[in-house]
């Protein structure tokens, strides 16, 4: 790591003390804030912001769970209580714009917080990432150090299926000059993890197999040495299958901004 | 003989139409039991959504063999149908080849067309029970899937062998009436150098050879009888059938979900307290100005939160339930069934449905007032099953007509959670951790922004 560059994560408390408003809102996360593998996700990705030089903010101690997995669990009391309680801090700090690595949050504060009062334009850290590759902001240095890796991409369902967008994060993909191979299930089609709806914080009922063990066979059987995704559950989930399958000393899980963190050095 | 066959003929379509419009009333009255909602905003994009997957059957299309397969038979059928016109003209007036001698141009075009059409229609009703009993497509075997028990699947090989049969009925009718025509017999010596033979149907004229005169009119009589009768019967058969896909199937795609597919439905009525309960301004209009379908305000009182039954229910989902043809597409594609857990999406609209029927036949036995001591959830849907749904919308996703059994499961899970507090004891802990702590893990919120101090690291 660069010891001479220090990179600065400053809050909206911050921002608002000194009179300033950053371009976005970096919506950290609870998995993104505790979870110890994706905090090195929201810490690439903070490499990555502060590189580029983008004014941004987060919202620091004052961020709260979206609620989501407790509305999908069919808690709506809780879900409603948290989102409330979030949309006054984020339109007490008068938040346009947000971005976000979870996209159980990008969902929720993309599509279920106008209904109550917070609208704002929200993206996912994959659709920020591929702007800033368009844009020539970011780039990949010549073939390094992803030449001749096979990654393949794991879609999430709260980011693919629930919002469309599959195109962002294989873009992202494609700048690393890496092999990319398909899953027989992708896109519109692609296999759960096995988390969404709550599952994450509770065992699976009882069946056959757990949905991550079927899935990480899949990711397996593309030959893939990098398993790429979007999402801090299906990080875990991922992670664990592949533990599962005793792979864990030849095939990776990381998160596309890792990905593009390791490619600039950062 | 003329007279009595036309008396017998409007005999019996004027009870057909009497039934259908009295299983129509009657299936209207079960999805009105359903929650008021509103789903005739947009109606450009709801239009364009049902010309493009309800007309143009734009999702049957990921699997396209039988994508086109399927087409086949959809266009077919409902083509041929348009013959079904003349078929009921001829026996409500006695005539014969009513459109014959009016647009005799195109009349063999348009039945050579149709003759096409029913090979098409047949062929594929063949395939579709091969694929179903001989090489077992999984979806649709009770071994892999346990709500295929034997009503369905007797419910589909009816149906497949009743449109083989009327489909042979249509292409023989033609053929023992050439055949007639050609012998110059009674009336059908009328039509003879009018109608020519028909593209499929003369290949079918050396099987009648053997027959005299005599029985090839009864043969004749017999097919058109069987023809018309079947089409009627499978009229009446299909209200009871998920089969009834083939009318429902359009307004159930125009009036399916816009919003994206992540989007949980708001629950108002929660917002309004939860606004009184933060101290906040209240905003929401707790039943608002919806009105249900007959422009009736829906009760002010608040019912149950989320659903214990099929009335909790939106008219939409049980509209839905009345249009699922149990194909299997939702429990194909669900990671919980594919894993071997309990759960399957395609239960879950079939449940409904039946439960459905059976407040159906409470009504049939003691008027339209009864209630009876069941419900969906517990008598037909379980804990386990809800429980096991990752809401990854892969069923949403995967169904031709745009069923969604994902807004089902979620509003019986609120139910069990807000009504009878009844979920897992590990999604109590995340509960409890996200009211205290603002994650779902037991960390302190004081503890959130620590993850910064290893930026430099």
């Amino acid at each position: 790591m660069t010891t001479e560059k220090t990179y600065k994560v400053p809050t909206m408390a911050d921002m608002m003390a000194s009179g300033e408003e950053p371009e976005i809102l970096f919506w950290v996360g609870c998995a993104g804030s505790f979870d110890d593998r994706y905090k090195r996700v929201t810490i690439a990705f903070v490499r990555i912001l502060n590189h580029v030089g983008i004014k941004f903010a987060v919202l620091g101690p004052e961020e709260a769970c979206t609620g989501d997995p407790a509305r999908r669990a069919g808690n709506e009391f809780l879900f409603q209580m948290q989102a409330m309680s979030n949309i006054q801090v984020l339109n007490g700090y008068n938040v346009k714009k947000i971005v976000t690595a979870c996209p159980h949050c990008f969902n929720t504060l993309k599509n279920e917080y106008p209904e109550l009062g917070g609208t704002y334009e929200v993206i996912h850290h994959s659709q920020f990432l591929q702007g800033l590759i368009n844009e020539g902001r970011v780039k990949v240095k010549d073939g390094q150090p992803f030449k001749g890796r096979r990654i393949t991409f794991h879609d999430s369902c709260y980011l693919g299926r629930a919002n469309n967008v599959y195109e962002a994060p294989r873009e992202v993909l494609a700048a690393l000059d890496a092999d990319l191979v398909e899953m027989k299930r992708v896109r519109a089609n692609g296999l759960c993890c096995g988390a969404g709806g709550g599952q994450y914080f509770k065992e699976p009922e009882p069946g056959k197999k757990d949905v991550n063990v079927e899935r990480v066979e899949e990711a397996l059987s593309t030959g893939a040495d990098t398993i790429a995704v979007a999402c801090p559950f299906c990080m875990t989930m991922m992670s664990d299958g592949v533990k599962n399958k005793n792979r864990e000393d030849s095939v990776r899980v990381f998160d596309i901004s890792e990905l593009i963190a390791q490619g600039q050095g950062l | 003989m003329e007279i009595i066959q036309q008396v017998v003929f409007v005999a019996v379509l004027a009870a057909t139409v009497w039934y259908i419009a009295k299983r129509v009333r009657l299936i209207t009255r079960a999805i009105n039991l359903g929650r008021p909602e509103n789903r005739s905003d947009h109606p450009d994009e709801r239009l364009k959504t049902m010309l493009l997957v309800a007309f143009g059957q734009k999702k049957m299309f990921t699997n396209l063999l039988v994508g086109v397969m399927h087409f086949v038979i959809y266009a077919g059928f409902l083509i041929v149908n348009i013959e079904v016109l003349e078929i009921i003209l001829d026996g409500v007036l006695g005539t014969h080849r009513l459109f014959a001698p009016y647009i005799t141009p195109i009349y063999p075009i348009l039945i050579d067309v149709f003759e096409l059409l029913a090979v098409g229609v047949l062929t594929v009703c063949v395939i579709f029970l091969c694929r179903r009993f001989i090489a077992k497509v999984p979806r649709f075997q009770q071994e892999r899937h346990r709500e295929m028990t034997r009503w369905p699947r007797t419910d589909a090989a009816i149906i497949l062998t009743a449109e083989i049969l009327l489909m042979i009925a249509f292409l023989t009718w033609n053929a023992s009436d050439s055949v007639l025509r050609d012998r110059g017999v009674g009336h059908y010596a009328e039509l003879k150098g009018i109608v020519p033979d028909f593209l499929i149907s003369q290949f079918l004229k050396p099987l009648f050879s053997g027959f005299n005169d005599t029985g090839l009119m009864v043969y004749e009589r017999t097919a058109w009888w069987f023809h018309i009768l079947g089409i009627l019967s499978f009229a009446v058969y299909v209200t009871y059938s998920k089969h009834l896909h083939i009318a429902l199937g359009f307004p159930n795609v125009y009036f399916s979900d816009l919003q994206p597919k992540g989007e949980m439905q708001n629950m108002p009525e929660i917002t309004k307290e939860v606004q009184l309960a933060l101290g906040l301004p209240v905003t929401t209009e707790v039943g608002g100005s919806q009105t249900n379908d007959n422009g009736e305000q829906p009760p002010a009182e608040i019912g149950r939160f989320g659903a214990k039954d099929v009335q909790d229910l939106k008219w939409i989902n049980l509209m839905n339930a009345y249009s699922c043809t149990e194909c299997g597409r939702c429990t194909s594609a669900c990671p919980a069934n594919i894993t071997g857990k309990k759960l399957s999406p395609r239960k879950i609209m079939m449940d409904t449905r039946d439960r459905l029927e059976e407040i159906q036949q409470g009504w049939k036995a003691n008027g339209y007032d009864y209630k009876d001591d069941k419900s969906l959830l517990n008598d037909y849907i379980t804990a386990e099953e809800l429980n096991a749904c990752t809401t990854c919308q892969a069923c949403v996703n995967a169904c031709p007509i745009n069923i969604n059994p994902l807004d089902i499961i979620l509003q019986l899970r609120r139910y069990r959670v807000m009504e009878e507090s009844d979920a897992p004891a590990s999604w109590n802990a995340m509960f409890s951790n996200i009211e205290n702590n603002m994650a779902p893990w037991k960390f302190s919120p004081s503890d959130r922004f620590n993850w910064a101090d290893q930026v430099n690291e």
